[in-house]
Order: C-alpha cells, then sequence, then structure tokens
C-alpha cells in the first residue's frame, strides 16, 4: 500500500483536489481509502463515500489534530492494509500552523489556495516548507499576476517541492497531480520506527490540561510571557 | 557553492554574491531577527533548542533548502532560457478512443489560434496537454513539443516557469493594493530589471485598451471590469514570464480587443483563445475545432473570413456607437 498525507489551511480545496485526483486513479484501477482527520466536525468522510471511496474520520476535539494525527496514523494504516488499499489518503485540515503531520518518507502534500493572502506562505510554516508536492488551488478567481505572485512566495518558503497549480472545482491540473502519488513499487507494511519531519510543539501547560480561571496563580507548566 | 561553504557566509555577504536571496530571508521569519553580519554557522549555533521551536525550525533543513533555492535561482537568473518559438501538438484519441485526424498542429509564437466547441468538449483537456507538456502520457495520449523538441520536465514542476498563464471572465483581484504597489510586487517576484519602466508601459498599455483611464493611484478592486481586463492582459504581456496566453473569451465591453490581441501578440506571446464570439475567432490566424475530446478539424482563416471580419467589425462598431449615443440619452434615427 501506498501511504500520503495531505494537509493544508482549512477551506483550501484538499478534498476537491483529492476526489478529482482520486478519480483518474480509480479509472486506472487503483483501490484507494481515505482518512480525514479534523479537529470539531467534518462532512468530508460523506464527500468520499459519495465518491465510492471508503473512509474513516477522526476528530480530534481538545487536542491539536496533528497531535491527534500521529497518535492515530499507524492504527489507521493498518486499516488500511486490512482492506487492501492500493493508495490510503489522510486528510487533515491544519489548524495551528505549527505543527505538520508529515513523516518522513512517506509523501507529503501541502495544499493552499491564492485567495489566503500573500502572506500566508510565510506564516503556515513547515506544513509548507517541510511538503514534497505544494499544490496551488483556486487560480481560476485571481488574475494571472496574483498567481505567480502567490507562487513566488511559495517557492521562497519551499525552493524544493514540485509545485503545481490545480482547479478543485474543474478538476485541471488533477490528472497530472494523480500521476505523482501513486506508484506501483511503494509499499508500506507499518509505520512502527518512522519518524516525524518535524517535531511538534512541547507546551503544555494548565490550560491544555483543562483550566480555565484567568490569573496567574493558575498558570503552570510551560507558560511564555508576552513582552509588553 | 557547498552547503558547508555557505555556512561560512553571514547572511549580508550572501545577499550581495546573491542578490535574489532577499526573497528567500524574507520567507524565514527567523532569519529577519539575526545579526545579518555573522556566519550563518555562528548564527545557527547560537539558536537554542526553544528558539528552534518558536520558529518551527531545522538546521539541516534551512541549510539544504538554501543550497536549493540557490542553485535554482542562478540555473533561472543566469542562462538566458532559450525562448518558445513554436509549440507542437501530435495526434492521439479524442474520448471514445478514435485517433485524432492531423498531421501535426503548431502554435507559433506572434499568431493566435482559436479554439471552438461545445463545452465539455476537451479544451481544458487540451489545454492541460499543453500546460504538462503531456508525452503520451495523459489520457488523449497526446505528444507535445517544444521549439520542435521533446522538452524537459522543468515545466511541469518549477513554481517559477510555467508554460501557460490564463485569463478569465471569472477572474478578479483580491490584493488590496494599489495598481503601482501591485505590479511592483509582480516586478519583483519575476526579478524584472527595469521594473520602473516595464510599469509605466503596462499603465500606459492597459489605459490605451480600456475606454476610461485609471492612475498608478487607484487600488486594483476598485477598477472596473474593462479596466480590470485590461490591467490583466498588459500584465500577462509584458510581466509574465509564460510564453503562452490563453484566454477563454474576451467580453465585447470596456476594452479594445483587437489591439489587446496586438499587446500579446506584440510581445511575442503564442495566443490561444476559446471563444464563440465570430469577430474574435475570426482574428486568430488559425481555428481548431474541439469534439468529443478530440481535435475534429484545424482551420487556417480564409481570405473569405477576414474581408467578412471587417463587415463584421463593422457592423460591431455601429452597435457600438449607437449604444454609446442610448446612454448619452439621444433620439436614435438613421444617419
Ligand atoms: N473557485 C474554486 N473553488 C475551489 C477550488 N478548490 C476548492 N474550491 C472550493 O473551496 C471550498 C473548500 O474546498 P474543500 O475541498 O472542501 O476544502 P478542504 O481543504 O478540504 O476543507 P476542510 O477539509 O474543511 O479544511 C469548496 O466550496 C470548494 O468547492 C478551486 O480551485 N477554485
Ligand atoms: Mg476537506
Ligand atoms: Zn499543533
Ligand atoms: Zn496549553
Amino acid at each position: 500500500m501506498n501511504l500520503v498525507t495531505i494537509s493544508g489551511p482549512p477551506s483550501s480545496g484538499k478534498t476537491a483536489v483529492i476526489l478529482k485526483a482520486a478519480e483518474s486513479l480509480m479509472k486506472r484501477g487503483v483501490k484507494i481509502g481515505a482518512v480525514k482527520f479534523d479537529c470539531l466536525h467534518t462532512d468530508d468522510d460523506l464527500a468520499y463515500e459519495k465518491a465510492g471511496i471508503p473512509v474513516k474520520k477522526g476528530l480530534s476535539g481538545s487536542l491539536c489534530p496533528d497531535h491527534y494525527f500521529v497518535s492515530n496514523i499507524e492504527a489507521v494504516t493498518d486499516w488500511g492494509i486490512k482492506e487492501n488499499f492500493d493508495l490510503l489518503i489522510s486528510e487533515s485540515a491544519g489548524l495551528c500552523n505549527r505543527c505538520s503531520p508529515y513523516i518522513k518518507e512517506i509523501k507529503a502534500v501541502c495544499v493552499i489556495d491564492n485567495l489566503s493572502g500573500i502572506n500566508t506562505p510565510k506564516k503556515i510554516g513547515p506544513m509548507l516548507r517541510m511538503a514534497d508536492i505544494i499544490v496551488i488551488t483556486k487560480g481560476d478567481i485571481v488574475s494571472q499576476a496574483e498567481r505567480e505572485v502567490f507562487a513566488a512566495g511559495v517557492y521562497a518558503v519551499n525552493p524544493s517541492a514540485i509545485i503545481m497549480h490545480i482547479n478543485g472545482l474543474t478538476g485541471q491540473g488533477a490528472f497530472e497531480f494523480s500521476t505523482l502519488l501513486y506508484d506501483e513499487n511503494t509499499q508500506i507494511d507499518t509505520l512502527k520506527g518512522k519518524k516525524l519531519r518535524f517535531s511538534m510543539p512541547s507546551a503544555l501547560c494548565s490550560y491544555c490540561l483543562g483550566e480555565t480561571r484567568i490569573g496567574e496563580s493558575y498558570q503552570m507548566g510551560n507558560v511564555r510571557k508576552i513582552n509588553l | 557553492m557547498s552547503q558547508q561553504e555557505l555556512l561560512q557566509y553571514s547572511p549580508q555577504q550572501l545577499l550581495k554574491i546573491y542578490p535574489f536571496l532577499e526573497s528567500f530571508f524574507a520567507g524565514q521569519n527567523w532569519i529577519l531577527k539575526q545579526n545579518h553580519q555573522q556566519k550563518l554557522i555562528e548564527l545557527l549555533d547560537q539558536l537554542d533548542e526553544e528558539q528552534q521551536e518558536d520558529h518551527a525550525f531545522d538546521k539541516a533543513d534551512f541549510i539544504e533548502q538554501l543550497h536549493d533555492f540557490i542553485s535554482q535561482m542562478e540555473a533561472f537568473v543566469g542562462q538566458k532560457e532559450k525562448s518558445v518559438e513554436t509549440l507542437t501538438v501530435l495526434p492521439g484519441n479524442d474520448k471514445s478512443g478514435n485517433p485524432e485526424n492531423f498531421e501535426q498542429l503548431i502554435f507559433k509564437t506572434k499568431t493566435i489560434t482559436s479554439i471552438v466547441g461545445p463545452t465539455g468538449s476537451g479544451k481544458s483537456r487540451l489545454l492541460a496537454d499543453i500546460e504538462w507538456v503531456a508525452q503520451a502520457d495523459t489520457p488523449t495520449l497526446r505528444k507535445v513539443l517544444i521549439n520542435n523538441e521533446k522538452p524537459d520536465n522543468s515545466w511541469r514542476f518549477s513554481g517559477n516557469k510555467k508554460l501557460v498563464a490564463q485569463l478569465s471572465q471569472n477572474m478578479n483581484f483580491v490584493m488590496d493594493l494599489s495598481v503601482q504597489e501591485f505590479l511592483e510586487l509582480h516586478a519583483k517576484s519575476r526579478m524584472a530589471a527595469n521594473a520602473d519602466v516595464l510599469i509605466k508601459r503596462i499603465i500606459d498599455a492597459a489605459n490605451e485598451l480600456a475606454g476610461e483611464k485609471f492612475l498608478p493611484e487607484t487600488p486594483i478592486t476598485s477598477l472596473s471590469g474593462g479596466q480590470s481586463r485590461a490591467l490583466m492582459i498588459a500584465d500577462t504581456a509584458l510581466l509574465s514570464q509564460s510564453p503562452v496566453v490563453l484566454i477563454d473569451e474576451i467580453e465585447n465591453a470596456g476594452i479594445d480587443r483587437k489591439k489587446a490581441l496586438k499587446i500579446l501578440t506584440g510581445e511575442d506571446k503564442i495566443v490561444l483563445m476559446a471563444t464563440h464570439d465570430p469577430i474574435l475567432a475570426l482574428m486568430a490566424d488559425q481555428r481548431i475545432v474541439i469534439k468529443n475530446g478530440g481535435i475534429h478539424k484545424i482551420i487556417q482563416t480564409t481570405e473569405g473570413e477576414k474581408a467578412m471580419l471587417k463587415q463584421l467589425e463593422m457592423a460591431d462598431q455601429k452597435l457600438q456607437n449607437l449604444r454609446a449615443r442610448l446612454r448619452g440619452g439621444e433620439v436614435l434615427a438613421e444617419a
């Protein structure tokens, strides 16, 4: 089985791009499964099901979704292997901009959209910087110049990645993208022992543990103060 | 320079050798806060775990990215790339698997090709084949040659180098900038030489295309439809690096379409234009008819059609004048 992790800011077009790419792959007879990691709510599982793709969803609730991802991706991978998928796609919404759910030796894709603002590439950190492939969506509604400026910004943050433009609505570019997702010769049997590409923050304060009261005396653990 | 050698320089020294690093450093938050006279290796050594975590930063990754950026940029800036003169499409199959019935389809710089055919007939697939410089590895099995040769893969994967620029009716400016600021930003991202001159030329050209003039200080989001279109076309002609421009219909309002096409061909672009408007279709040197996912016909615009175009343009002019007079409150009478 192949495993691909796809991440990106909320509503950047991850599901749209995955579904279009999956369509091309399924035509070739590739058996696909999906898993969606999100925080509080997602309907993406319905979209995958409707496209005939078996799917699992995981909601992290009060945890950072990327932390939740790491603690669960191994089991999900085992599920994918048991189901005999050729390709398992993990979609996760990058919410905290600090973590990234990428694993060494596992293909990592970041989906980011042209509408998100020229400074976004700089802001989203490891999720963009550590990706192998960067997909830029929603080029159909901004000008050519803005697409070029945005792509240059992305490139400056991650010059090593393959950068592709895909229209999530029409699927233009998705066939081409799909050819990079699946490789018959790649085989993943387990994630045990594999490492994250980038460590997640160690922050653990009393508020992470459920504290709700405000005030110096309630702040414990890893607390940092603003410079005023 | 190797990764090890790079470490022996300070950011300031590196910027002197590679001025293009400005954009790379701008994308790396942590380095902005450092002393730019110190060697990189020292700067990196000073970063403790906590600081690395604060900036979501990994030393080995940084130096690798820096190295990649420099080698790619040197290739990009240094070697004056051989320009694209012709693009050739070799036939594949339509949706039903029937072979396309033509020998080769050639697009040359400075020429216009119109593309006709119902929506969903395969226009986007043709465009995607061109963008991906297909090598019989897309569903149509077409092949695309550049300057009559099999092109290299960098057209597919690089963020800085795209074969096709696109203009369509749905596209709008979304950035919160003035025309001048916006063009400066675009010129900078392209590392264009003599940006000031270029920017002035773009604004002048756009103002010539659009009926109503705008100023460099005008916010791009408050341009009228015609003005936006005009600016997009002038900017694409003069500042986009892509040799091919695809236009998805230009509405017949607020913009001089003939001049717009002239600006693009004048800048050595290969112009492709999806349209059903007879005036635009006949302005092209050739047109291709798409049917059932395949290229059905390639037609060179005939002399007869060119003559017809003259008449159509006159009729169109007449309509436009009537429209203007109506708007001006006149009572229309046959002249
Ligand atoms: N115009 C345009 N809209 C797009 C494009 N790609 C996606 N969209 C739209 O953007 C919205 C969000 O797309 P999704 O695919 O759900 O985004 P997502 O990243 O999966 O979102 P979450 O999983 O909720 O974080 C949808 O309404 C899509 O139809 C595109 O290329 N162009
Ligand atoms: Mg989604
Ligand atoms: Zn996090
Ligand atoms: Zn906390």
